[in-house]
């Protein structure tokens, strides 16, 4: 249903320096399924959706919806889009209910079919109590709901939303995820970008991770995870270990049949990370420490989770990832970018 | 919440194309009631732009309200005078304002959520600022005519009030499109504001708005028979002072005289150069 091919895309100016956005992206959305764009903030998944939705022009590759080349085309694949941006500006002096009209109009929507539409939107988004008040003061939640059901007005049957649910309160987050859910049922394709793990592991049917601009990773969560193989360990032999005897462990297990890829985790006590084949692998793990006289202070077992998916693709943690990139990015400049 | 059921499903992906015309009214109708929204639930714009010319009126005429009669040419008071002066000022700076709204949807992104839905056509969201500013301005130049009449500085009739408008509206036009361009050319509100100030108060000085060209040494004098403002300025004078042919001679400029006609040429000219100047720069920034 979407359709990116060979995606590349450059920012840059005369003044600053140049950033590769995207470099080589595909990305493939099956007609029908509610998809996640995961990754780190600053990976060019808002920049994939802009292009997506006809807001950006990609340097090269190919962009179709539902067949409908959207470069050739942008009008068409405007009426076919819903997109719900990730930095809502609304017109703080208008109502909710008139900037649904507005948009309406903007769709030519007839006034009958419009303030059906909106009725029933307000009443799906529970938006009743608060969509006559000025839209100066509604808070996160209400205007992301908001924008959704703006998104939703000309029924389009694909709806991209660009972090639908950053920063948002817990009944929002789940009103939404329970419409995104609904529309997916109900046959509409859903495309989602998130830095939420627990978001796109909770709602996506297929995941693309995503990093420096290309995707990395493409699948079911289960296939994805499954693909890891073996189960996570974390060990510790003492509360807080220090570096050599950490070493000494390490360098024990690794002799122990089953166990792969050791790993010390300096922050956090010196505890060791590991992947295990099977789950016999632990009580002989436990076997050999007593006899080297160490005993287990704690052992905590997980199946992979998308996060190791990420670490095994890039080497570091999504949580480390937008560490790293959260200095970097300069917010006003990116306005800027966007800024027509 | 309790959610209800989704209502509906999604839309066929073919959909017949209704007709442009209907689309384009459609869209730049919506548009323009955004903007009168907007001035109805904050008229502060509405009331200082009305306010500051009545300051003018008021003060200038009270300040010169003692010079020798027959100073001005074609004599009467110099209120009378003032009056065609204030009202072209009050025209000019509302339509100066124009692009101000289009730079604020432009920096607060809310310009991109035009643009993500499928307009037939972009220039309605030109259309529509030049729809509001248009009647804004007339609006506010009506509140100062009404005043000036009160304060017994006349009143244009029939024709003549005809021939205010069409230098109103053709003044507006030229102003709107210069502001609009300048709203996409410049980085942002700052600027833009920037512009407005520097541009506002030395193009009223720089006209026969305050002062005819006989007061004026030669080289304000040139200044002020090239500046835009006084090819509306004069025709409304004219009007204001009643009788008037097209072919009268209003302005007696250094590079020769001109006439009612003359002035509305140019007024033409200019609007319709400047909207073809800024299409380019409107196509580049609304694809």
């Amino acid at each position: 249903m979407i359709e990116l091919q060979s995606i590349s895309k450059r920012f840059g100016s005369r003044k600053g320096p140049v950033v590769r956005a995207l470099s080589q992206l595909n990305l493939s959305v099956p007609r029908g399924s509610l998809y996640g764009l995961l990754g780190p903030n600053g990976a060019g998944k808002t920049t994939s959706l802009r292009i997506l939705a006809t807001l950006l022009a990609p340097d090269s590759g190919t962009v179709r919806v539902a067949g409908v080349d959207a470069l050739a085309f942008p009008r068409r694949v405007r009426r076919l889009l819903g997109y719900v941006a990730q930095d809502v500006a609304i017109d703080k002096i208008l109502t909710g209910r008139e900037l649904l009209a507005l948009q309406s109009a903007l769709h030519h929507l007839p006034a009958g079919v419009a303030v059906e539409r909106i009725s029933s939107l307000i009443e799906l988004l529970g938006m009743a109590d608060w969509i006559d008040r000025r839209s100066g003061s509604y808070s996160g939640g209400m205007r992301r709901r908001l924008d959704l059901a703006a998104g939703l007005l000309h029924r389009p049957p694909v709806l991209v939303l660009d972090e639908p649910t950053v920063g948002l309160d817990i009944e929002s987050r789940s009103a939404i995820w329970q419409v995104l859910r609904q529309l997916r049922d109900q046959g509409t394709t859903v495309l989602l970008s998130s830095h939420y793990l627990e978001e796109v592991e909770a709602l996506a049917d297929r995941l693309a991770i995503i990093d420096a601009g290309r995707v990395i990773a493409e699948g079911t969560p289960t296939e994805l995870k499954s693909a890891l193989g073996g189960d996570r360990v974390t060990l510790r032999v003492r509360e807080f270990s220090d570096a050599v005897e950490a070493a000494r462990v390490e360098a024990l297990l690794q002799r122990c049949p089953g166990v792969r890829e050791v790993v010390i985790n300096s922050a956090q006590g010196h505890s060791l990370n590991l992947v295990i084949e099977h789950d016999g692998v632990i009580p002989q793990m436990r076997g050999m420490l007593a006899d080297a006289g160490l005993q287990v202070f704690a052992l905590a077992q997980s199946r992979p989770s998308l996060d190791d998916v990420y670490l095994q693709a890039t080497g570091r943690t999504l949580m480390d990832a937008e560490l790293s990139v959260a200095g970097q990015r300069d917010a006003k400049a990116e306005r800027k970018q966007q800024m027509r | 919440m309790t959610p209800a059921s989704l209502p509906f499903s999604p839309m066929p992906v073919e959909m017949p194309e209704p007709s442009a015309f209907a689309e384009i009214s459609q869209e730049t109708l919506a548009l323009t009631r955004r903007l009168f929204l907007q001035l109805a639930r904050r008229p502060s714009t509405l009331v200082a732009g009305v306010l500051q010319p009545l300051i003018w009126l008021v003060l200038f005429g009270a300040l010169f309200a003692n010079a020798p009669s027959g100073l001005l040419p074609g004599g009467g008071s110099y209120g009378r005078f003032l009056g065609a002066g204030v009202i072209v000022f009050t025209a000019f700076s509302a339509a100066l304002n124009a692009g101000l709204p289009v730079m604020f949807d432009r920096e607060f992104g809310f310009l991109n959520r035009l643009l993500v839905a499928p307009l037939r056509s972009r220039s309605s969201i030109v259309l529509a600022s030049v729809i509001y500013i248009t009647s804004l301005s007339l609006v506010q130049c009506m509140a100062i005519m009404a005043t000036a009449a009160l304060l017994g500085y006349g009143w244009p009739g029939g024709a003549g009030l005809l021939l205010v408008l069409v230098c109103l509206l053709l003044l507006v036009f030229a102003v709107t499109a210069l502001s609009l361009g300048l709203a996409f050319a410049l980085p942002g509100h700052i600027e833009l504001i920037a512009v407005i100030f520097v541009t506002n108060l030395p193009l009223l000085f720089a006209s026969t708005a305050l002062a005819p060209l006989a007061f004026m040494p030669a080289w304000l004098g040139w200044l002020a028979a090239v500046n835009p403002l006084t090819f509306a300025i004069e025709p409304i004078r004219a009007a204001y002072r009643g009788d008037f042919t097209l072919n009268q001679v209003v302005l007696q400029a250094p590079y020769g005289d001109l006439s009612i006609a003359g002035c509305l040429t140019i007024l033409v000219v200019l609007a319709v150069v400047l909207f073809l100047a800024i299409r380019p720069l409107l196509d580049r920034k609304l694809t």
